[in-house]
């Protein structure tokens, strides 16, 4: 399948070893897409480049407000991270729901985003957090929106076979704000999602003061529904308020007719359906950790 | 060829292998260890499911060399014919397996999920499991007998 396995002890290592071979070395974290795509001859690479060992990009940590994931931190640790499950719950659910146990003791983040499928568990949520992404390259480093890494379903702008993603990072949720993230599949466990969907909500008072959410997978792309979430801004989120915008979400989502995962006329109501699951959640944890923070 | 050093059930190997091999081949063919199976090969089953430090891994999808210099556990390591872990042990009691080519990868999980909560809650063992999918029981007898396990572990004093 390869010709070489190696692991560099540093980036700067690691993003020599890809221009010594000129784009037939990849780099590899866990190997639970890459694995399967090299079986499949879906990747070319024949020189593994594996990140795990490199010292220093295992953290989750905060800094300045911000949440900081390293390239090596699987979807076991985040969901376990009590700073994550915490500050940024919604992406701990995520995660939480990807594969099985032994995928996410094994499957990274990063490795979630860079594989670029709109139905993907932790993306939606990053999605959701409007995180930024880390790239270096041998002419440096530089952070970017996580949309501007996706090109089409599978495909990342950044190419693994020259460049990195270090890290990730994302705004910590604080006082009044609060995330949930929801599920559709044909099993709990083992399956990609017929649809995912992930909503931020802050509040001030009884008013909405920023939502955010995120669909998978109605689009080639991970789908942020902006002119949803912007409805609910400014407005006290009550029953009606959240339906209709969970109508305005599902409208403008696209999903695909699927023998996998369904019609498209099913998913179009399915979306709102969890749209408005998620951003009820939300609501009621955001309105929870407010009254605390107002106790306290 | 690479060399792979690793602590296997215990014991420092060296195995040739390939840069592409993956554990579960490497386990089976090249070292003998049939209790590790191979079922989808896609990580969509855990009859391969082995330790690697302690946490559980799909060995099929798991490039062999990511073992280098950590500590592999299958399910040869975990008893003998006449010691057996406490968890096999337990599946024998409530006759856990049918045809049993899911129960090294089910012990294993078992065993991961038990070594990091002793006293895990039904839904817990359901979790801990999720990642191995068995054709023929309906699993009922594989949560009791992980319960019937942490219960036996619990008395001797957790596990080993
Ligand atoms: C049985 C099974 C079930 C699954 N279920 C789900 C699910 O329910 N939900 C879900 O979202 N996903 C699911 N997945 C996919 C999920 O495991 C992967 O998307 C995982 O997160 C990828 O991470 P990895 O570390 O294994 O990446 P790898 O396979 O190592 O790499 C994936 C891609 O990213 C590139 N890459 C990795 N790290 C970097 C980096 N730091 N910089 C640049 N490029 C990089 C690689 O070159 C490759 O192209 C499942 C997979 C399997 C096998
Ligand atoms: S054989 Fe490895 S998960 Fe099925
Ligand atoms: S006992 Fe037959 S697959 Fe589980």
């Amino acid at each position: 399948m390869w010709d070489e396995y190696l692991f560099p002890a540093s980036l700067d290592e690691a993003l020599e070893m890809l221009e010594a071979h000129g784009g037939e070395a990849r780099i590899i974290a866990g190997g639970t897409d890459l694995v399967l795509q090299s079986q499949r001859g879906q990747c070319s690479a024949k020189v593994m480049v594996d990140i795990t060992r490199i010292p220093g990009l295992d953290y989750i940590e905060e800094r300045d407000g911000l949440i900081y994931i390293g390239a090596q931190v699987t979807h076991g640790q985040v969901a376990a991270s009590p700073l994550i499950r915490s500050r940024a719950g919604v992406l701990a659910q995520g995660c939480g729901s990807v594969g099985g146990p032994q995928i996410r003791n094994v499957g990274t983040l990063v490795g979630n985003v860079v594989n670029a499928l709109p139905a993907a568990d932790g993306a939606i949520a990053l999605f959701a957090l409007d995180a930024e992404v880390e790239v270096a390259e041998r002419a440096g480093r530089h952070w970017t929106p996580i949309a501007t890494l996706y090109a089409g379903v599978g495909l990342c702008t950044v190419d693994p076979c020259a460049a990195m993603i270090t890290q990730l990072r994302f705004r910590a949720l604080g006082k009044g704000e609060a995330g949930a993230f929801e599920r559709l599949a044909k099993r709990r466990a083992l399956v990609l999602p017929i649809l995912n969907a992930a909503a931020i909500v802050g509040l001030k008072g009884n008013k909405v003061e920023r939502a955010r959410i995120a669909i998978g997978p109605v689009a080639q792309t991970p789908f942020v529904a902006a002119e949803a979430a912007e409805a609910l801004v400014g407005r006290t989120p009550d029953e009606d308020r959240i339906s209709r915008v969970a109508q305005l979400a599902a409208q403008a989502a696209q999903p695909r007719d699927s023998l996998l995962r369904g019609s498209a006329e099913y998913r179009k109501v399915m979306a709102g359906v969890l749209v408005r699951r998620a951003l009820w959640r939300a609501v009621e944890a955001a309105s929870l950790q407010e009254g605390e923070d107002a106790n306290s | 060829m690479p060399t792979l050093k690793m602590i296997l059930n215990g014991q420092e190997v060296f195995v040739d292998v390939e840069a592409g091999d993956l554990l579960a081949d490497v386990l089976r063919d090249k070292l003998g260890l049939i209790g590790t199976k191979i079922s989808c090969g896609e990580g969509e089953c855990g009859a391969c499911a082995v330790l690697v430090d302690g946490r559980a891994v799909d060995s099929c999808l798991y490039p062999a060399l990511k073992a280098q210099g950590r500590e592999v556990t299958t399910i040869e390591g975990l008893g003998q014919d006449n010691r057996l872990d406490p968890i096999q042990q337990a599946f024998i009691d409530k006759t856990a397996p049918q045809c049993g080519y899911c129960i090294p990868g089910m012990v294993i999980s078992a065993k991961a999920l038990l070594d990091e909560n002793p006293h895990p809650t039904r839904q817990e063992i359901e979790e801990g499991i999720s990642g191995n999918l068995c054709r023929c029981t309906g699993y009922y007898q594989i949560i009791e007998a992980i319960e019937l396990a942490a219960e036996r572990l619990a008395e001797k004093g957790g596990p080993k």
